[in-house]
């Protein structure tokens, strides 16, 4: 670490953006944003913007990629060239194509694809400006789009990342910290389940800091998973008078 | 044996629901003896069984529904049609033509083409086949005038209304032929273009507030007011045509 470079954590243990080691970014959600997509959602978590669109269940093409089965789950995961500082280039880069994986792979549990065979669904995760954290903030709001999009779930997806910092464990690191911290945790979890759908590693720590990583992590995802149920609800509920009608069949 | 949950409240995915002695019902989902929703939508219970109205979803075929779809192909003996679900229909020649069909006498895009709107009924469907198609039935077949809308499938027994009664209303009071297709698909053909438009608001209205109680009062309130602003506008449409007969 250079001699500019401020301290990441500070004497009284707060951190370079003015938060304790357990707290989390400042989170904004919203569903249903883009009316083009069958279900979507927006995620504003610190500094990360993401907006994700949902398509499907639908034919897919080319055909020869549907399974007779199941329906099959497509993600892309997509930095736009001004998310961040210096230009990134629109092509898919390694990096994305394995956080697309990994996304994908942390949704499939929350869904029933043995339910509608021969069919697919595509996850377009656009990043309009990275802070650290995307892959998280991404699956939580894709989980978000899926539900909206009236695709039936087992549980909502969340995600949330713990790691090491200056030999503190802290909650939901921020790029710099992602950067020059010595350890970064994702964990997706379906709260209602009790299931961990994601579980990665990047850097070094001992098991009992790796337990209280994950413990944290799962603890941030349970105040995240009330907030995205709070935004999932918000849209049905403009017009806020609780029915007391009969449910009305078709006979 | 408790539920969770209190009468028409709204639960998203994952929200446990009931334990023990329930039923799932639709949109629902037993996992460990747990009952958990599946969809976001209302709770209800009835008779130990725990259903989920959805807010949101798509159209599954199930033989015997009425649908309204696009034709998106002209096959060799047969069409394939858009019905607004994860599988597209398969309508075939010799269900439309009452003959034998033959592929060097009839043209079939002559008779149904690409864009071509029909109303339909599905004849069958499983999971390891495409619906098929049929027309062969009284009210089924093209469509050749109207406007077409759509709404969420989900929401096609609310616009019907409890013993058809929000559906009767809007038809009586507009004078407009309406045809649910239970795929979302909406069909509204009335005598002149402003007794359309105010049965297709009423209906985008119901979808809106579909939630809400109370609503067939409402929209029987909204009708009686918009047609009282369309009276006007129908006899300013009548007057210029007076005028030019008597020139």
């Amino acid at each position: 670490m250079t001699d500019k470079q401020e301290k990441l954590i500070d004497k009284k243990g707060i951190r370079g953006d003015g938060r304790k080691a357990d707290e989390l970014r400042s989170l904004k959600l919203e569903v249903g944003v883009l009316p083009n997509a069958d279900g979507s959602a927006y995620i504003e978590h610190g500094k990360n913007k993401i907006l994700v669109g949902v398509f499907g269940p639908r034919e897919v093409h080319p055909k020869h990629l549907s399974k007779p089965d199941r329906m099959v789950i497509k993600c892309r995961y997509h930095m736009a060239p001004f998310s961040v500082p210096e230009r990134k280039s629109p092509a898919p880069s390694r990096r994305e194509v394995e956080l697309s994986k990994v996304i994908r792979e942390s949704l499939e549990p929350a869904l029933f694809p043995e339910l509608y065979p021969r069919t697919g669904i595509d996850v377009y995760v656009e990043v309009l400006q990275a802070d650290g954290g995307t892959r998280c903030a991404s699956i939580t709001a894709a989980a978000l789009a899926i539900a909206d999009s009236g695709i039936p779930m087992r549980d909502l997806v969340v995600a949330c990342a713990a790691g090491k910092v200056e030999d503190t464990v802290v909650l939901d690191l921020y790029d710099a910290e992602d950067k020059l911290g010595s350890a970064d945790v994702p964990v997706a979890y379906m709260p209602n389940l009790n299931a961990v759908t994601l579980l990665q590693m990047d850097g070094i720590l001992t098991p009992a800091e790796l337990e209280q990583a994950v413990n944290m992590a799962m603890d941030g995802c349970k105040k995240i998973y009330a907030m995205q149920k709070e935004a999932l609800k918000t849209k049905y509920m403009n017009l806020k008078d609780e029915t007391k009608e009969e449910e009305e069949s078709v006979e | 044996m408790p539920t969770f949950f209190e009468a028409k409240q709204v639960v998203t995915p994952g929200e446990l629901l009931a334990e023990g002695d329930y039923q799932p019902g639709e949109n629902t989902y037993t996992e460990a003896g747990k009952i958990f929703a599946s969809r976001i939508g209302l709770v209800d219970c009835e008779n130990k069984k725990v259903n989920v109205v959805a807010l949101r979803a798509f159209y599954v075929p199930k033989p015997g529904d009425i649908v309204i779809g696009s034709v998106i192909e002209v096959g060799f003996n047969g069409w394939t049609v858009d019905i607004k679900s994860p599988y597209t229909a398969l309508l075939r020649a010799s269900d439309v033509l009452s003959r034998p069909f033959k592929p060097q006498n009839d043209e079939l895009s002559q008779v149904l083409d690409a864009g071509d709107l029909i109303v339909a009924k599905i004849a069958s469907y499983d999971r390891a086949h495409d619906p098929q198609l049929t027309v062969g039935e009284p009210g089924l077949g093209k469509i050749t005038r109207g406007q077409i809308m759509r709404v969420t499938p989900t929401k096609i027994p609310r616009i019907i209304g409890r013993k058809g009664s929000m559906i009767s209303t809007i038809k009586t009071e507009t004078n407009c032929q309406i045809i649910l297709g239970l795929n979302g698909m909406i069909l509204v053909t009335g005598k002149n273009l402003a007794e359309e438009e105010l049965a297709m608001a009423s209906i985008k209205k119901i979808e809106d507030e579909s939630h809400t109680s109370g609503l067939t009062d409402r929209i029987t309130q909204f009708l009686k007011e918009e047609k009282e602003k369309l009276v006007p506008k129908v006899e300013q449409n009548v007057e210029p045509k007076e005028e030019e007969n008597k020139q």
